[in-house]
């Protein structure tokens, strides 16, 4: 019914439509990645690893193999929500994305993986065996096939000033229990002007102040479910654990403890304004640059400990494949460069040894570069991983597994509202009983739905 | 008395302004210095954040995200206007019955979460295999910027004297016509405003830009939230990637400022 | 003297032809709707077929996390959506948020704009400069505010406290965790501080297309500039007032860039469109967060009439 000038007039739109969609079009048309391997593309997290191996790609991957690499890399909580979206739609825009321990078995029982096992097998070069054994475990899911490949891993441990230590005449034990770490951060309190005794992260997040305060749970004798999925965040020995570690970190933590994360924790330290810090082995790393002015003050220990023998978490960014990726022969060729250990010894021998990303193999650790660039931290580390127990880590049994998370997809948001309200007890906006009493109810609705399974 | 609002308007600028120019100085400044306490004014100045920004350590170039944010910006603004103008036509000069409620409907679609429409414009995408594409984003901005544009270019062109649409018209002008030689060189500095408008909102456009790019059709917003890490300083590589990708933005608002003050008020209200 | 500054007569003369009578034939008719059309039609197709597409979604269970549970779930997600205290928390968050930043930026934007109405030296510097915040790139300024200026150790304000402290010789300065202390005054207070210039020029627009000679006139005879104001300048405003108050309501209830940066939606300033984004992306369940959406277009719709009815008193003295 539509009159001739409105037939033309909505022809010549759509025609101006399609003239402009052309010309955008030129310029970025949909779709990086070629079906034919010659490159792919990859999402990674932005830490300073993951921007070391942007820089180093072109000049040494893409030369060798030919294949081009597009990275996309976005701050952690952002590049969560992409990797989630675009795996688990399928819709094949990354072939390649860092996904750690915590969504490897999650996503590889929702087939949004691609087993690496055949791969590796093809691959004399990679010695999957070299990988240290936690990181292995983790990585593969519970139909034993392998998932992902480790980029770099961390545990926690304990580091702290020895120099002001030693100015105020005290001594690390070797098995640190987290009473003595509180009755140190007492005496440290002060021991230079505006220090603290001790760092310990605040910020909400379930991947921020959940992590450290999840290994003291453990230690503490509790768990969030128990293994017939009973929520148990408001039981005694969580409580415990949450008032021990709210209370150490106001009476004689950082300042700005609500807010403050590994990167303002990794700043305090750096600045001298705490003496103590219980967070990722990874941190030694970035304290003993060469730039860095607390270089040579630092000692280690290990995680603290309560009722267990060891507390420490286990933490890796691994490289995982897309099972819609189209390009999975040069996908494992990446990672087989990236995680391997020649790419380890280039990172050691053109940036410098304390930017290698480690922690996952090791050869690394009886490398005499590696280890001579890192003597005070490199054998703590490794223990710390090596010793670390992702299915067993509490007094316990837990129905899934994880040590500072629980490996069930309802976590990030579980983990992440409960951290909330523990950010605001440290804040004093809250108590930590009515903190864990919000976050027992949401922990219960979880718990039901995989009761009910 | 006016000493007073001088003095007035002066420390008003000044505190509103502050931040930007704080921004640009960070900016100028290294990460150690960009993150002390007390804050280092007189710090040495250095361009190390733009090196940054520029790929000085990743390779990484800006110029893709920067050009699909200007493809983006004036490919959608083009087309915006393209439909606006014919549709704010017949809703001011020669209106349509119940044009009340066309343009009630308009500035209605505006009013709805865009976030509640992600997960089907996602599928959509998906499916059609628009993902990573400029082109989608194109459509999108445009339908996000149409019922303001078509607003601001209904008073507009709702100014054009009677008379001289009278005169076309018994001179047997057709609607292109005079839409062409007539309507727009009078209208035409609200065309500019409304343009301005578009582009702006459109190049500051973050979340459809974050969900529906990858590799390359990422935009400027997404790539300078990149920048964000939470392993180390990075204050001064932020303010540095801040200022690149809000020039455009500030220069186009500075230059065309009188359009600007026209565009979100003289044109709307009369 | 007379208050009535109605528009004079001629300007309903210049409104373009009245709208097609009754009696017209179906082709002139159509001939009128024809350059409506493809903007019309490109309306509804971009924003109302992911409306129903929401809608379908809505009544089903999906969780992506979840891809063996998939089916029918009628009513579910809606009870679970009016039984969410989040999405409660959220709403009354959104609310006030959204009045505090209009407000606010109306107050300010109005004593700009009367101060910016003066001769003074400098007027177009320090108009361009008052401009400049609107400009930046809205991520962009979240993240200036979030980390240059709000962070506690090293961002500007604390640094300024530090300053000003030692200035006096005291070495212990306040140093408040803005964002901790007061979350969504801080998501607030960027706000206004970006949309503050829209305000201040459409409202100086307003006062800059005053009819002076009333106001000279008013003003010989003796009337204070605060009778002026009241009673020529304001009622003039209103409509100018209204128009920023509808606009920055319509992009503020909106905002998501600044909750998302500012604090990740955490501490109780989660509005809207962040809950939304979280049941979708955090949460992954795509049934739950289409309701939600549902739910929150209907409840923008019943609002948006009542706003509307202020944009149709906008545009009053044209209907004929």
């Amino acid at each position: 019914m539509t009159s001739f000038s409105s037939r033309r007039a909505a022809a010549m739109a759509a025609a101006a439509l399609v003239a402009v969609g052309v010309t955008a079009c030129s310029g970025a048309g949909g779709g990086g990645s070629t079906a034919d391997g010659s490159s792919i593309n990859v999402l990674m997290v932005n830490n300073p690893q993951m921007q070391d191996i942007q820089k180093l790609t072109a000049d040494n991957f893409t030369k060798q193999t030919g294949i081009k690499v597009n990275y996309t890399v976005l701050p952690e909580n952002d590049v969560r929500d992409k990797i989630s979206q675009d795996f688990s739609s399928q819709a094949g825009q990354y072939d390649v994305a860092t996904i750690s321990n915590y969504e490897t078995p999650i996503y590889a029982k929702n087939n949004w993986l691609a087993p690496l096992d055949d791969f590796i097998a093809k691959d004399s070069g990679f010695d999957q065996n070299d990988i240290l054994e936690p990181m292995r475990q983790s990585l593969t899911a519970a139909d034993g096939k392998v998932y992902a490949e480790p980029f770099y891993g961390e545990s926690s441990f304990l580091m702290y000033r020895k120099d002001v230590f030693a100015a105020k005449n005290l001594t690390m034990p070797d098995k640190p229990t987290w009473q003595q770490v509180a009755d140190l951060a007492a005496q440290l309190d002060g021991a230079e002007p505006g220090m603290k005794g001790i760092c310990l992260r605040g910020q909400p997040g379930w991947g921020q102040v959940m992590a450290p305060l999840t290994t003291v749970v453990n230690t503490f004798g509790g768990t969030w479910f128990t293994k017939d999925w009973q929520a148990q965040v408001n039981a005694p020995e969580f409580k415990e654990a949450t008032k021990f570690y709210v209370d150490l970190v106001r009476a004689h933590g950082e300042a700005g403890a609500p807010q403050a994360g590994f990167a303002e924790c990794l700043n305090n330290m750096t600045q001298g304004k705490v003496a103590m810090w219980y967070d990722a082995t990874s941190a030694a790393g970035l304290l003993e640059a060469n730039d860095s002015p607390v270089k040579g003050k630092l000692a280690f220990a290990q995680a603290p400990v309560n009722k267990t023998e060891s507390s420490q978490w286990l933490y890796t960014w691994a490289f995982g494949v897309q099972k819609a990726s189209k390009n999975q022969d040069a996908a494992w060729k990446f990672i087989s460069w990236a995680s391997g250990k020649d790419y380890e010894k280039l990172v050691g021998t053109t940036l410098g040894w304390s930017k290698t990303p480690d922690g996952k193999r090791s050869s690394t650790y009886q490398n005499p570069d590696y280890l001579a660039a890192g003597t005070s931290f490199a054998k703590q580390a490794e223990a710390a991983i090596k010793g670390a127990k992702p299915t067993d880590p509490g007094v316990q049994p837990r129905p899934a597994s994880g040590i500072q998370f629980v490996g069930i997809p309802e976590f990030t948001d579980l983990g992440t509202q409960v951290s909330q309200q523990i950010s605001s007890a440290i804040a004093g906006a809250t108590s930590v009983d009515d903190a864990l009493n919000s976050g027992q109810a949401l922990a219960e609705k979880v718990a039901e739905k995989y009761r009910g399974k | 008395m006016r000493r007073l609002v001088g003095v007035a308007a002066w420390f008003s600028a000044i505190l509103f302004f502050a931040p930007v120019a704080w921004m640009v100085l960070t900016s100028l400044h290294s990460e150690p210095d960009a993150a002390t306490n007390p804050p280092s004014l007189g710090a040495p100045l250095t361009l190390q954040g733009y090196e940054e920004f520029f790929g000085a350590s990743t390779g990484q170039s800006p110029w893709p995200p920067l050009i699909n944010s200007f493809s983006a910006s004036i490919s959608s603004t083009i087309v915006v206007l393209l439909l606006a103008i014919p549709a704010a036509y017949a809703l001011s000069i020669k209106k349509v019955e119940k044009w009340t409620d066309v343009m009630f409907f308009f500035l209605s679609t505006k009013m709805l979460p865009v976030v509640a429409g992600l997960l089907p414009i996602y599928l959509v995408a998906q499916f059609t295999g628009m993902l990573d594409n400029i082109s989608f984003l194109v459509i999108l901005y445009t339908s996000m910027n149409l019922p303001i544009a078509v607003w601001l270019m209904r008073s507009f062109l709702a100014e054009v004297p009677p008379e001289i649409l009278e005169a076309a018209s018994i001179d047997g002008a057709g609607l292109i016509t005079t839409l062409r030689r007539v309507v727009a060189p009078i209208a035409m500095p609200g065309i500019a405003a409304t343009a301005l408008i578009c582009f702006i909102f459109s190049w500051n456009e973050l979340l459809f830009a974050r969900v529906l790019t990858g590799v390359v059709a990422g935009t400027a917003p997404v790539f300078l939230t990149g920048f964000v890490t939470s392993q180390g300083l990075f204050l001064a590589k932020v303010c540095a990637a801040a200022t690149v990708v809000s020039l455009p933005v500030l220069i186009a608002g500075f230059a065309a400022q009188d359009k600007l003050v026209q565009g979100l008020s003289l044109g709307a209200v009369k | 003297m007379s208050l009535d500054t109605a528009p004079p007569p001629a300007k309903q003369q210049r409104r373009g032809t009245p709208p097609a009578p009754k009696g017209l034939g179906a082709a002139a008719r159509w001939a009128r709707r024809a350059p409506l059309l493809p903007a019309l039609i490109f309306t509804i197709i971009v924003t109302q077929l992911p409306f129903v597409a929401t809608l379908i979604i809505s009544v089903l269970r999906w969780n992506s996390l979840d891809p063996d549970n998939r089916g029918f779930a009628g009513f579910d997600n809606y009870a679970a959506v009016f039984t969410d205290p989040n999405l409660r928390s959220s709403i009354v968050t959104t609310v006030l948020l959204t009045v505090v930043v209009v407000v606010v930026c109306l107050v300010l934007g109005l004593g700009l704009a009367l101060l910016l109405d003066q001769k003074f030296r400098g007027r177009g510097l320090v108009r361009t400069m008052l401009i400049a915040p609107f400009l930046v790139v809205p991520v962009a300024a979240a993240l200036l505010w979030k980390h240059a200026l709000y962070n506690p150790e090293y961002g500007l304000f604390n640094g300024a406290l530090t300053w000003i402290w030692s200035l006096f010789g005291a070495d212990r300065p306040p140093q408040p965790e803005w964002i901790s202390d007061m979350p969504l005054v801080a998501v607030e207070a960027s706000l206004v501080w970006q949309w503050t210039p829209f305000m201040m020029l459409i409202l100086l627009a307003g006062l800059q297309s005053r009819p002076m000679d009333v106001v000279e006139a008013a003003r010989i005879d003796g009337a204070t500039p605060w009778q002026i104001f009241r009673h020529l300048t304001f009622p003039h405003l209103r409509q100018y007032l209204e128009l920023g108050g509808l606009l920055g309501s319509i992009y503020i209830v909106q905002n998501f860039d600044a909750v998302f940066t500012i604090t990740s939606g955490g501490l109780g300033t989660a509005n809207l469109p962040y809950t939304i984004y979280q049941t979708f992306y955090q949460a992954h369940d795509y049934g739950q967060a289409s309701a939600a959406g549902v739910v929150v277009v209907i409840g923008s719709l019943i609002i948006a009439n009542f706003a509307l009815r202020v944009v149709s008193s906008l545009l009053k003295d044209e209907v004929k």
